[in-house]
């Protein structure tokens, strides 16, 4: 009976360029009234731009769109919203400074001219669809003031508050825990029972498989199939266009025979620090890392990860409790100490803290060695040896690209990070802190780095891994720490570790009875 | 001796009266700002509203209540012309919008196009024929402290408080001023709900320019009166220091102008009394107040502290990736 009504929303041969890459060509795909419609692809699929093309934000090159059955050419995101078409950014499209209902509200409606707008109207309408959804959250509080999950239940209210058909999430489970994830997957068949369209944008096949009536795999940018396949490896293999099980379970095997553990390189006690706001970002973290192993560190963005690799890469100050690198205090100062003392840093940004983007792979590749022979005969470097350590750590970590003068501002997210690795493990480090490694790489870059990792405890650093996809953490990690609110709640070892317990613990529920 | 002959009155009295000009040229970039466009050009633009409003005053035949704000109006559209420049760069070619400023104020600024103007129109050999004097409100001027203070200043600085309020009115209760603070919040979340970021930023960057139009104005037909080149002497920059002294909001600016209006003042009163301190230093007050504000707030995380507009100076590119 659906079938013979028109789709709520379609997308016909769509073709989108941009200088030098082709983001979507020949993209055909459609959304029936009432379902949840995974659009499943690697990072560089086209499933952003795809998304972007449907809420208005671009305009396609070629092909056209329909919404019930009627042709539409939006050419901006109001035409969108006024189609009914909403969108759940990955990356929240909220003004931190703003309150709930006022984010809520922005773009919506008009006053009379020199009338005041009746905020409390808002906040009432907002608490009336927080209800009706089961989306919790206080309409007058300030963004900066809620978590990660709660602003994404605000875009989701803002979505709905505009009387949306069609609701498109943008990789809506990349920051939550694996509870909201589950959360949030209950939601999604509750809107879409309602009548909704929900499009749901996804490289995590698991959810997929478990959310979507309808998936729709998107590769290099092309409409590959639309399936009603629930299996996770088929769609693996549909997503790649290749077997992927045979890549990750080795890097599962070797991670089980790698236990050449040795003495502490990294031995935290008693850190306390300060965030951004000058809230305690940092309650009393102590952990070690021995030579030779990967400890992964879990917990959810924004309970004391990013100021913990800060204060080891030197990027900011600590507070009390001391920090010994191979027996050598860490003090507050310069980002030079660390390196020094071997610490290598691999950040989550890694375009805007790890890498320089407009300079070539070779000259990213030596930022921490330019000083000294033989990249440099001060004050002159020597560009002929940059260039060939670039050309030699390009074989080596297989960074893909044309050639080392290539600035890194044109590589994909996979060989941005092995450049990353290939710089930081050169300097024959004795810590390697990494943050997120995998976020944002598609499949088979992230068995590749992981398989970087795993061969950099092989050779005998120790690995901090902070992580807030547990998955990884569980796969690389000898040891897991579980990191809420600033502070260490427990670790296991890895064969103790049990994925649901440490999914309580992530978010905060210590007293779990076994 | 009365005591409105009192050395404090006199001087919160030429505070005000000085820090008038201040007023107009620090609220208009505060618009601008709030949009996310920085104007460094108000220097320039203050002398395009001087030497248009110096013209309408001696040219222009009929009465004062005909010609004055006719000499406003043109003002107004003599540097809200200069700020369609800036916008034009900043907004639909995403010009360095620090340059695009600095090119503006050196294009129109004193020795530049103002000045040319002036030339052609001889102006400035005699004192403007119309101009703002004080007024005497309700009768009110000879009341203790406060008449003196506050009731006998001049239209234009009551123009200004209307302003200040309509502008704090606009900015926190009206819809439009929520749009105008998303946008210089962040123009991606602004865009992705169908506010349009470039309207905005036109608007405000041209109507807050023509502000500072009010502000030469106030120059060439009230504190000076006539045309002098280069008249504004920097307080343009010092209205750009006064966005920022007032964390970007409309009321705490007007205070900060009054507070530089009495340095500014400081050196003639003081002269007027009889009293000698160095008038080089007097003089170099209020720079070096500048100076100290903008070293203060130079650096970007006590900016994002004290309340600036997050995007302001980045130019936004909606396909951008």
């Amino acid at each position: 009976m659906k079938a013979a009504t028109a789709p709520a929303v379609a997308a016909f041969h769509v073709t989108k360029k941009f200088p030098g890459v082709i983001a979507n060509e020949d993209v055909t795909f459609d959304v029936r009234v009432g379902e949840v419609h995974a659009l499943l692809g690697e990072n560089g699929a086209g499933k952003t731009t795809l998304s972007n093309i449907l809420t208005g934000l671009y305009r396609p090159d070629e092909g056209w769109m329909e919404v019930a059955g009627i042709a539409v050419d939006f050419q901006s995101p109001r035409d969108a919203i006024a189609a009914g078409i909403g969108m759940v950014h990955q990356h929240f499209r909220l003004i931190p400074t703003f309150s709930v209902a006022e984010n809520i509200a922005l773009g919506t409606g008009h006053d009379p001219v020199g009338g005041r707008f009746d905020l409390k109207k808002i906040e009432e309408r907002v608490a009336e669809i927080s209800e009706s959804f089961d989306l919790p959250v206080d309409p007058r509080a300030k963004i900066w003031q809620l978590s990660v999950g709660e602003q994404q239940r605000v875009e989701i209210i803002k979505v709905l508050y505009r009387d949306a058909r069609v609701l498109i999430f943008d990789e809506p489970t990349a920051v939550l825990s694996p509870l909201e994830s589950e959360r949030l997957g209950v939601t999604l068949q509750t809107m879409a029972r309602s009548g909704r369209s929900i499009v749901f944008i996804s490289h995590k096949l698991g959810e997929v498989a478990s959310i979507a009536d309808r998936v729709t795999v998107l590769r290099h940018g092309r409409s590959v199939e639309t399936t009603s396949e629930n299996d996770v490896s088929a769609l693996a293999s549909l997503m790649v266009g290749r077997d992927v099980e045979s890549v990750t379970r080795s890097a599962h095997a070797i991670v089980e025979s790698s236990s050449r553990v040795g003495s502490v390189v990294l031995e935290i006690e008693e850190l306390h620090a300060v965030g951004d706001r000058g809230l305690k970002a940092l309650d009393g973290v102590s952990l070690t890392v021995r030579s030779g192993e990967i400890v992964g560190v879990a917990g959810v963005a924004g309970n004391g990860q990013r100021e913990l690799v800060e204060i080891l890469a030197g990027l900011r100050r600590k507070g009390s409790g001391s920090i010994r690198v191979d027996g050598e205090s860490l003090e507050n100062g310069s980002t030079r100490h660390p390196i020094r003392l071997g610490v290598s840093y691999v950040p989550q940004d890694r375009m805007g803290t790890g890498l320089a983007p407009d300079l070539t792979i070779a000259e990213n590749m030596a930022l921490k060695n330019f000083r000294r022979p033989p990249f440099a005969r001060p004050p002159f470097i020597r560009q002929s040896v940059i260039d060939a350590q670039g050309r030699d750590l390009m074989e080596q970590f297989d960074v893909r690209a044309p050639s080392e003068t290539t600035p890194t501002r044109r590589l994909s997210g996979g060989n941005v990070q092995k450049v990353l690795l290939a710089r930081e493990m050169s300097g024959d480090p004795r810590v390697l802190v990494i943050a997120s490694p995998s976020q944002g790489l598609d499949v088979g870059a992230v068995a590749t780095v992981h398989q970087l990792l795993i061969d950099a405890a092989e050779s005998g650093v120790g690995v901090l891994l902070v992580s807030e996809d547990l998955d990884e953490v569980l796969a690389l990690s000898n040891r897991i720490a579980v990191m809420y609110e600033g502070r260490i709640l427990d670790t296991f070892d890895r064969a103790d570790a049990d994925a649901q317990r440490i999914g309580l613990l992530m978010g905060g529920q210590l007293d779990v009875s076994a | 001796m009365s005591i409105n002959d009192n050395l404090f009155v006199i001087i919160m009295a030429s505070a005000i009266f000085y820090g008038t000009p201040l007023v107009f040229a620090s609220l208009g970039e505060l618009l601008a700002e709030r949009s996310g466009v920085l104007n460094l050009g108000v220097e320039g633009m203050m002398l395009l509203g001087a030497v248009a409003a110096a013209w309408v005053s001696t040219n222009v035949g009929g009465p004062a209540i005909v010609v004055l704000p006719l000499a406003i109006v043109a003002a107004m559209i003599a540097a809200g012309l200069g700020a369609s420049i800036h916008a034009f760069l900043t907004i639909t070619l995403r010009v360095n919008q620090i340059i695009s400023g600095l090119a503006l104020t050196i294009f129109a600024g004193a020795a530049g196009l103002s000045s040319y103007l002036a030339g052609i129109w001889q102006l400035g050999q005699t004192p403007v024929k119309q101009q703002f004097g004080k007024i005497d409100v309700f009768g009110l001027t000879d009341v203790p402290v406060v008449g003196p203070i506050l009731f006998h200043q001049t239209l234009l600085t009551y123009l200004s408080w209307v302003l200040v309020i309509a502008a704090s009115f606009y900015l926190f209760r009206t819809r439009a001023g929520l749009h105008l603070r998303a946008v210089g919040e962040s123009p991606q979340t602004a865009d992705s709900v169908g506010i349009s970021v470039s309207r905005y930023r036109y608007f405000h960057v041209i109507f807050g320019g023509s502000f500072a139009g009010i502000a030469g104005a106030c120059f060439s037909l009230m504190i000076v009166p006539t045309w002098v080149d280069g008249m504004t002497a920097g307080q343009g920059w010092i209205a750009l220091a006064l966005v920022i002294f007032g964390f970007w909001r409309p009321d705490l600016t007007l205070l900060g102008a009054y507070l530089f209006g009495a340095l500014s003042s400081l050196g003639l009163t003081l002269q007027a009394r009889g009293i000698h301190i160095s008038t080089a230093l007097l003089t170099a007050l209020p720079y070096v107040m500048t100076i100290v504000v903008l070293v203060v707030v130079s650096n970007t995380a006590s900016r994002r502290q004290l309340g600036a507009p997050a995007a302001l100076g980045k130019p936004y590119e909606r396909e951008e990736r």
